[in-house]
C-alpha cells in the first residue's frame, strides 16, 4: 500500500495486510500523535489496511511556544 | 472498532475515554467538552462579540468552527508573521475557510503594520524565533481585540498544549507562571478578556475534528519551531499517556481544580504595577521602562534590513 507520511512529505510502500496500530508500530511513530486516514476517511486503530488502499498517516503535534 | 453510544462502525479510538466513535457521536462528544469547558470558567456569554485567533492550523480553525456550530458570533484575526512560504501558505488556508462559510477574517502583517517579520526579529535579538513570534502575536491580537470592540479573544491551545505549558512551568517551579495558568483570563487594566474553549480536548481530537469536518489546515509544522522545548514537552507527554491514558488530562484538570486556587490566593496577594506604554498604549508590566516590550522589539527589529526565513534555517544546520 502507498502511505504518504508528513513534515517532511515522503511516500513509502508496505506490502501485505495489517491494522493501523501494527502499520504505527513498524513504522515506528505514536499514536496519541497521529490520525491515520484511509482512502479519505479516519479510520481506527484495529482498522484493516490493504494493498489496495492509498494511507496517509497525519502529525497532530503542532505549536511552538505559546 | 464499534461506536460506544450507537454501536456503528467508529472513526476514532480514544483511549482516555475507553471508547470509541463514530463521526456523529466524535462530533457530539467534542460539542460538549467545549460546553462544558465554556460553561465551566463562564468563558463566553451568548451576546458576546468573540474574536478568533486564527493560524491556518488545525486548533484555530476547528475552534471557529465549533463556536460558530455552537451559535457564538465569532470573526476571525490572522497575522502575518512573515515566515517566507509557511505564512503565505498558512494565510490561505485561513482566507479559503472564511471564503467557504461566509465569516469575517480581518488580517494584520507584522511587516506591513510594523515594519518588522518574525525572522527579522529574531535575528535582531539573538533570541529563538518562537520568543519574538509569541510576543508579537499576543500584542497584535490583544490590541485588535480592544480597539476593535470585540468582548473576548478566543485562542486555540487545546489539552496537549496546556499540559506542555503546565509540565515545563513545574519543571522549573516557576510559581508566577503556574498561578497565571488559567483557560480564562477576565479583562483587566488595557487587556481583553482572554479564553481558551479547546482547553478539555486533545491536540489528536482537534486534528480528527478537522478531517471529520472536511476542514482544510496547515498540516506542516512552522519551519522556525522544530525542537523546540514546547514540542519536546508534548513528546515526553504523549509517551506517558500511551502507557497511561488519561495521565494528561488528569494532569490538567486536577492542576485547574486542586492546585491552581491555592496560587490564585498567592497571585492575587502580590503586587503588579501596570501601566500604559508611552508609545502605543497597550499595558505592560515593566518595571524598567515605560515602553513596552513588544515597542521594544519592533525597535530592534525595525532597525535592521529584513532578514529572509531562509537564513536561519542555514544557521540552524551550521548549529
Amino acid at each position: 500500500m502507498r502511505v504518504l507520511l508528513r513534515n517532511p512529505n515522503r511516500e513509502v510502500f508496505v506490502e501485505g495486510r495489517r491494522t493501523v496500530r501494527a502499520l504505527l508500530g513498524e513504522l515506528n511513530l505514536s499514536r496519541e500523535g497521529h490520525l491515520v486516514i484511509r482512502n479519505g476517511e479516519l479510520v481506527p486503530g484495529d482498522a484493516d489496511l490493504s494493498d489496495t488502499d492509498t494511507i496517509e498517516v497525519r502529525p497532530v503535534i503542532s505549536g511552538g511556544a505559546r | 472498532m464499534k461506536c460506544r453510544v450507537c454501536r456503528g462502525p467508529a472513526i476514532i479510538d480514544l483511549p482516555r475515554h475507553n471508547a470509541n466513535f463514530c463521526v456523529e457521536h466524535f462530533e457530539q462528544l467534542c460539542l460538549r467538552q467545549v460546553t462544558k469547558a465554556v460553561d465551566d470558567f463562564e468563558m463566553i456569554e451568548k451576546s458576546d462579540r468573540v474574536l478568533v485567533a486564527v493560524s491556518g492550523g488545525k486548533d484555530s480553525l476547528a475552534l471557529w468552527d465549533l463556536l460558530c456550530e455552537l451559535g457564538y458570533s465569532a470573526d476571525g484575526l490572522y497575522v502575518g508573521l512573515g515566515i517566507g512560504e509557511y505564512s503565505e501558505r498558512s494565510a490561505v488556508f485561513a482566507q479559503n475557510f472564511a471564503a467557504k462559510r461566509g465569516l469575517t477574517l480581518h488580517t494584520v502583517s507584522l511587516r506591513s503594520e510594523y515594519d518588522f517579520d518574525v525572522p527579522t526579529a529574531a535575528k535582531a535579538t539573538g533570541r529563538v524565533p518562537c520568543s519574538a513570534c509569541g510576543m508579537s502575536k499576543r500584542h497584535v491580537f490583544d490590541q485588535f481585540t480592544v480597539d476593535n470592540g470585540y468582548d473576548v479573544l478566543a485562542t486555540g491551545h487545546n489539552l496537549d498544549d496546556e499540559v506542555a505549558v503546565l509540565f515545563g512551568n513545574t519543571l522549573r517551579w516557576d510559581i508566577d507562571y503556574l498561578s497565571r495558568q488559567l483557560p480564562v483570563l477576565p479583562s483587566r487594566q488595557g487587556f481583553p478578556k482572554k479564553v481558551k474553549p479547546l482547553a478539555r480536548l486533545s491536540e489528536r481530537e482537534m486534528a480528527a475534528w478537522c478531517v471529520v469536518r472536511g476542514i482544510d489546515y496547515i498540516v506542516e509544522e512552522c519551519p522556525l519551531a522544530a525542537g523546540n522545548r514546547h514540542l519536546m514537552y508534548k513528546e515526553v507527554m504523549n509517551l506517558i499517556e500511551e502507557r497511561s491514558p488519561g495521565t494528561k488530562a488528569s494532569f490538567y484538570l486536577g492542576f485547574l481544580e486542586n492546585m491552581s486556587p491555592v496560587l490564585q490566593k498567592r497571585h492575587e496577594e502580590g503586587v503588579e504595577t501596570i501601566s500604559p506604554c508611552s508609545r502605543c498604549g497597550a499595558p505592560t508590566g515593566s518595571e524598567t521602562s515605560d515602553v513596552c516590550a513588544f515597542c521594544r522589539l519592533q525597535d530592534r527589529a525595525s532597525s535592521i534590513d529584513p532578514v529572509p526565513v531562509e537564513l536561519l534555517f542555514k544557521k540552524a544546520r551550521r548549529s
